[in-house]
């Protein structure tokens, strides 16, 4: 029983204004021509081009980039283990602890986290930079993949395995030739996920950067401490450009296959 | 000409494909398979029968090598297949829910375990084509699996499974996705490319009727053990319990004891109801307790009382159960038993003179009974 | 063997880099801040084997546990961060349940485009969206302009820097985490279960809340705990929108470490912030547990 009242449509409306109209109006002064971003000027790109010509921030996002490209690809790799480990694996030596250790990093504030690598690498004598962030965001993200991939681990029909490995695999080879395959599409949201949550990260890559590598959110951080400034508004304009692009494709793609799989499987069951 | 019966169970200088040698299977507390012993010869089509949980599934895939036994050996041809994992056994299985890999096409699908083998791309496409062919699926080779209907599903999964060209095929449930008009064609099917391919099928069913139809023999478990092997004829006409008389098709069971009489028995069973007799050849004590199941399709029905024959009991008509082909009359005895007797339905209904509430007569042969111990 | 390597690897992984580091930092709450690289004492050295080990313990001591009861500023920061935490959790809920309920009614063919709508702030840079209300909140920002504009004001609301600014800050950020569950619950409702209450008398209000809530209340029990834990630790939300009397515990653990450079202190707040955490963690497993036992 779907009622569409006006009390619906109204909880809606705002709902969605209270989770967009922050984000458009900080699109819209980005475009403002004055340096006082509460006062309207008139339109500019003008702080885009400042941007464009800030070195520390191109910089800073380059370093970003590399970070999170580096540490979501082994976090998936990891991921994709424990996720199996925790699936499949059976019972082994410390599995309670094991299972802990994946399930903890979501929880725990990042000023710990951070807190604790950052010991760790004094510790160690690991001078901080680019390496040492890579490794901290592997660790806490490596845990939001095992959690996606083992969620589709866990529907996953086992007789393909062991269709497989009846069929003459190695239980590896049945892992690269049909498991992956199928949960290829949970494996790369992981991949998604981690990458964002590394673009996104400040608390633990203030925790764990060095002077030699800085992030575009440490950068963000200490400009916008100070008050709002029209370079931020424009770059957060095309942050949130890249992720709405990126998330409608994504969607639009998905919407599509299940589209045509719905069309494949009618056409099947007419041809039955 | 002797037409020569496929029996190879009788003959003495056959070997056994496969042995299961006192195998007991334990999962913690729970024993799915006690103590079982049985030997399966090369191009049988051997159905493992019984309702859920009575292990069939459980010895399926200790054959496959996915379970291993706790106790006791399993031989394949021979040779202990302690220790051989699912990927080196001269064994393949179709899967319950086909497991076909949904990223595949049917081609790839079947070719797969070909090319496990290393075999030659040319030998790949040559078998695939072959398989195929018996299987009537030479159009649908490009499709993936959810492009085609789930009859076609059950073919590919079938096709995929004898490629290897393996000593045993293991079918799991094979029929049990299909509706009922597209499972007997399959069912007649699936007998035609075992023989065919000569290849061993062991099927596992809980659909008597399936077993009945394709297997070459019968074994009926319950809670881990084999009841009775045997033809399904055999299975059918002289079952060796209750337990199995009733599992396979509708019988009516009488419980009495036994007493030798001139070529058979006397049955003395209920108060005030004519002593039945029975020719059999097993023997009983005097007294003995004894159950006597008749199909329901050898009991006559008549509204006079029928003259020649050796067992007769009165009752009243209380339910009718018109199937079209056939009608099961249910009646109703003095003493409150019920039995069933089911009659083909040669003449047009409005012919027919029983109904509702009458008195008639059930008879039956001496010979038609079974008379069991237990 | 390849099972070995399988677990191992994410195994070893986890011990050094997420188990190794806490107990570090466990350690470093039992020392004593000193003027030294690294700044604590003492430092474990193996070099004098047993007796340097037995020394090594035997300076370690709960000082800086005691400090952090004998200074209130650190109690009054666990207390207000729990307040502040509790209390966005609950208007969060009360902005979240009529968004998650306005979605489950809405038409089928909206449902993916709602959804969509709800996830995407969440891929969306944290740090921005809270920077957004800093333009927002401000005296001059656009609210303040707003409500001028229309008359109902005529001084600026001070919002930003002060908790009212961190509220809507953590509403605003974890609003999809509690619209999510919500939501999940309410789509899997059956309809015909509100037009059987209304049928056997109960008015569209009170069939809301003797049904829909009832059933629904899985999904709040999740949502709530989904916004609570991260609210008590929170840094960015404090530090950027709430004022300098903000008391926030993650806010006082960066500005011990960072400004003070007092890495015991820094330590023994975080191991108190944990065993804080630790109980709505097991409660919120708990309840996950029993929830996946009850679907079967």
């Amino acid at each position: 029983m779907r009622r569409m009242t006006w009390f619906n449509a109204t909880s809606l409306t705002l709902g969605f204004a209270f989770l967009y109209l922050p984000m458009v109006i900080l699109v819209i002064y980005s475009f403002n021509e004055s340096k006082l971003v509460t006062v309207w000027a008139g339109f500019s790109t003008k702080w885009y081009g400042e941007l464009l010509g800030n070195e520390a921030f191109l910089d800073a996002a380059w370093v970003t980039v590399q970070v999170a490209v580096a540490s979501s690809t082994i976090a998936t790799v990891l991921g994709t283990m424990a996720a199996y480990v925790l699936v499949r694996a059976g019972r082994f030596y410390g599995r309670t602890l094991f299972s802990g250790m994946i399930y903890a990093p979501l929880v725990m504030p990042e000023v710990i986290t951070g807190l604790s690598l950052l010991l760790l690498f004094i510790g160690i004598g690991l001078d901080r930079g680019i390496l040492t962030i890579i490794l901290a965001h592997t660790t806490f993200s490596m845990c939001y993949v095992s959690v996606v991939v083992s969620s589709r681990l866990v529907s996953f029909d086992r007789s393909l395995e062991e269709a497989a490995l009846d069929l003459g695999c190695t239980p590896f080879e049945s892992f690269r030739l049909v498991t992956l395959p199928i949960i290829a599409p949970a494996v790369i949201s992981g991949w998604l996920l981690a990458f964002t949550l590394s673009l996104d990260d400040l608390v633990i890559a203030s925790f764990t950067a060095g002077p030699s590598a800085t992030t575009l959110p440490i950068k963000i951080f200490s400009a916008v401490r100070l008050g709002v400034s029209p370079e931020i508004n424009a770059l957060s304009t095309i942050m949130i450009a890249i992720v709405t692009v990126g998330v409608i494709t994504a969607s639009i793609i998905s919407k599509r296959a299940t589209l045509m799989q719905q069309r494949d499987e009618q056409a099947a069951a007419r041809t039955a | 000409m002797a037409q020569t019966v496929f029996a190879p169970w009788d003959d003495p200088n056959e070997k056994p494909l496969i042995q299961f040698r006192n195998v007991t299977k334990r999962f913690g507390d729970f024993t799915a398979i006690d103590n079982l012993s049985q030997d399966i010869y090369a191009r049988e089509f051997f159905a493992l029968l019984g309702p859920s949980g009575c292990g069939k599934t459980t010895m399926m895939r200790m054959l496959a090598g996915f379970e291993t036994p706790t106790e006791g050996q399993i031989l394949i041809a021979g040779q202990d297949m302690a220790g051989v994992p699912p990927n080196k056994r001269p064994v393949n299985m179709m899967f319950q829910s086909y497991a076909l890999f949904p990223h595949l096409s049917v081609w790839e699908n079947i070719a797969f375990g070909l090319k496990r083998e290393g075999m030659e791309k040319d030998k790949v496409d040559a078998r695939v084509t072959e398989m195929l062919r018996l299987t009537r699926l030479e159009r649908f080779a490009k499709r993936k699996p959810h492009q085609i209907s789930g009859g076609q599903r059950q073919r590919v999964a079938l096709a995929r499974s004898l490629a290897k060209a393996p000593k045993l095929l293991l079918l799991d449930e094979p029929l049990g996705a299909l509706d009922a008009k597209l499972r007997q064609d399959t069912q007649f099917e699936l007998v035609d490319i075992q023989e065919k391919t000569g290849t061993t099928f062991v099927i596992v069913t809980h659909d008597q009727e399936e077993a009945m139809t394709v297997a070459s023999r019968v074994a009926v478990m319950d809670e881990g053990r084999i009841v009775q092997v045997a033809t399904p004829a055999v299975i059918y006409e002289q079952p060796n319990s209750v337990y199995v008389a009733d599992f396979i098709g509708d019988v009516n069971i009488i419980e009495g004891a036994a007493n030798p009489s001139a070529d058979g028995y006397d049955i003395t069973w209920a108060e005030g109801q004519p002593i039945l007799h029975v020719k059999t050849e097993k023997t009983f004590a005097p007294g003995q307790k004894c159950f006597l199941a008749i199909r329901p399709e050898k009991v006559g029905i008549s509204a006079e009382e029928p003259t020649d024959a050796a067992n007769k009991v009165q009752g009243q008509i209380i339910d009718i159960a018109y199937l079209g082909n056939l009608s099961t009359y249910h009646v109703k005895l003095a003493d409150g038993t019920m039995m069933k007797a089911q009659i083909a339905n040669t003449r047009r209904l409005s012919r027919r003179s029983l109904t509702w509430e009458d008195n008639v007569w059930l008879s039956w042969t001496d010979t038609a009974p079974v008379l069991l111990e237990s | 063997m390849r099972r070995l390597i399988l677990i191992s690897v994410p195994y070893l992984w986890l011990l050094a880099l997420f188990l190794i580091p806490f107990l570090i930092v466990l350690k470093i709450s039992l020392s004593d801040v000193a003027m030294a690289i690294p700044p604590y004492v003492p430092t474990l050295d193996f070099a004098e084997g047993w007796a340097g080990i037995k020394a090594f313990f035997a300076e370690l001591d709960f000082e800086n546990f005691t400090f952090l009861t004998t200074d209130d500023l650190y109690w009054k920061a666990y207390l207000s961060s729990l307040q502040i935490a509790a209390l966005s959790t609950f208007l969060t809920l009360l902005v979240g349940y009529p968004i998650a309920y306005g979605m489950a009614m809405a038409p089928d063919h909206w449902r993916p485009t709602l959804m969509m709508l709800v996830i995407l702030p969440f891929w969306t840079s944290f740090l921005i969206r809270v920077y957004s209300w800093m333009g927002i909140l401000s005296n001059e920002g656009v609210l303040n302009q707003f409500l001028t504009w229309i008359g109902l004001i005529d001084q600026p609301l001070t919002i930003l820097n002060t908790n009212v600014a961190v509220y809507i800050g953590i509403i605003y950020t974890y609003l999809p985490f509690m619209i999510l569950p919500i939501y999940a619950t309410l789509e899997k409702l059956d309809g015909s279960l509100l037009e059987a209450a209304e049928d056997l008398g109960c008015s569209r209000l009170s069939a809301f809340w003797l049904v829909t809530i009832p059933l629904s209340k899985q999904g709040i029990i999740a949502g709530c705990f989904l916004v609570f834990i991260p609210a008590i630790g929170e840094f960015v939300i404090p530090s950027l929108l709430g004022g300098s009397g903000t008391l926030m515990i993650g806010k006082v653990l960066w500005e011990e470490f960072f400004n003070n450079r007092d890495w015991p202190v820094a330590s023994a707040v975080a191991v108190v912030l944990l065993l804080i955490l630790i109980i709505p963690i097991i409660l919120f497993q708990r309840n996950e547990q029993k929830q996946r036992e009850k679907e079967g």
